[in-house]
């Protein structure tokens, strides 16, 4: 089965969108691929808890890892050690270990 | 240290607009510290990062001077990630899309930044071991 990196940079209350990517990480791990989201930017205001935050509970429980980029937490006031179990700081580093890796690397 | 791999990387956003700028040049920057091959091609509004003739400026609104400001210019960070590669021994191809330069009149690159066509994009991606689309968003 195939490996993904699907990364999130978009806030879900500004774009559906992110709904779908979602989605996509959702179906992608229920088919038996390996699968990492990986949060940056507004991407990661879903990791503070808020409405959005259940949608990003039901991705992990399909599957997928979720990560979030620690420096877009630190920036926005987000506290590491306050995110849902289902959600783990990664350094940005992973994007590149991935790729070296060889896994699938797409940007939404 | 992983083995050196050859990665490409797409970039379409412009210098001076979002966040996803600053993501992608600090992608940029750890594959270079890690001493990666890579190519870099960057087309529509981002053949703006290299182009020379960037000025800082000063912010009257913030009270600041030209040195105060300290206003951050996209091919300062390019050269910055030029010379983290070269350092970790690494390479970097920085390909400007020509009919998107032209476009916009950015002719003139910093230093170690080339033109270059779609084509170029196709061969890099053909020849890299991974490669990432960065492509613009809403």
């Amino acid at each position: 089965m195939a490996k993904y990196l699907l990364i999130e940079s978009r806030d879900p209350f500004e774009s559906n969108d992110v709904e779908n990517h979602y989605a996509l990480a959702s179906s992608l791990a229920k088919d038996g691929d390996t699968v990492t989201l990986l949060l940056v930017q507004n991407g990661v205001l879903p990791a503070r808890k808020s409405a959005r935050t259940e949608a990003l509970e039901k991705v992990a429980k399909a599957g997928v890892e979720i990560l979030a980029d620690e420096f877009s937490l630190r920036e926005r006031g987000i506290d590491a050690a306050r995110l849902p179990a289902s959600v783990k700081k990664a350094a940005l580093d992973v994007v590149i270990d991935h790729l070296e890796d060889g896994r699938k690397v797409v940007w939404y | 240290m992983a083995t050196k791999k050859k990665l490409t990387f797409a970039l379409m956003d412009p210098p001076f607009e979002n966040a996803r700028t600053v993501t992608t040049m600090r992608l940029i920057d750890i594959a270079a510290r890690r001493g990666h091959e890579i190519i870099v091609f960057a087309y529509e509004g981002a053949v703006g990062h290299a182009f020379a003739k960037q000025a800082k400026h000063a912010n009257a609104a913030h009270g600041h001077d030209l040195a105060q400001e300290d206003h951050p210019l996209a091919r300062e960070w390019v050269a910055n990630i030029l010379a983290a590669s070269q350092a970790a021994g690494g390479k970097i191809d920085w390909i400007n899309c020509g009919l998107c330069v032209d476009e916009r009149g950015v002719g003139e690159f910093i230093h170690g930044t080339r033109r270059g066509s779609p084509a170029d994009l196709l061969k890099a991606a053909e020849g890299s071991d991974n490669s990432l689309v960065i492509g613009t968003r809403g």
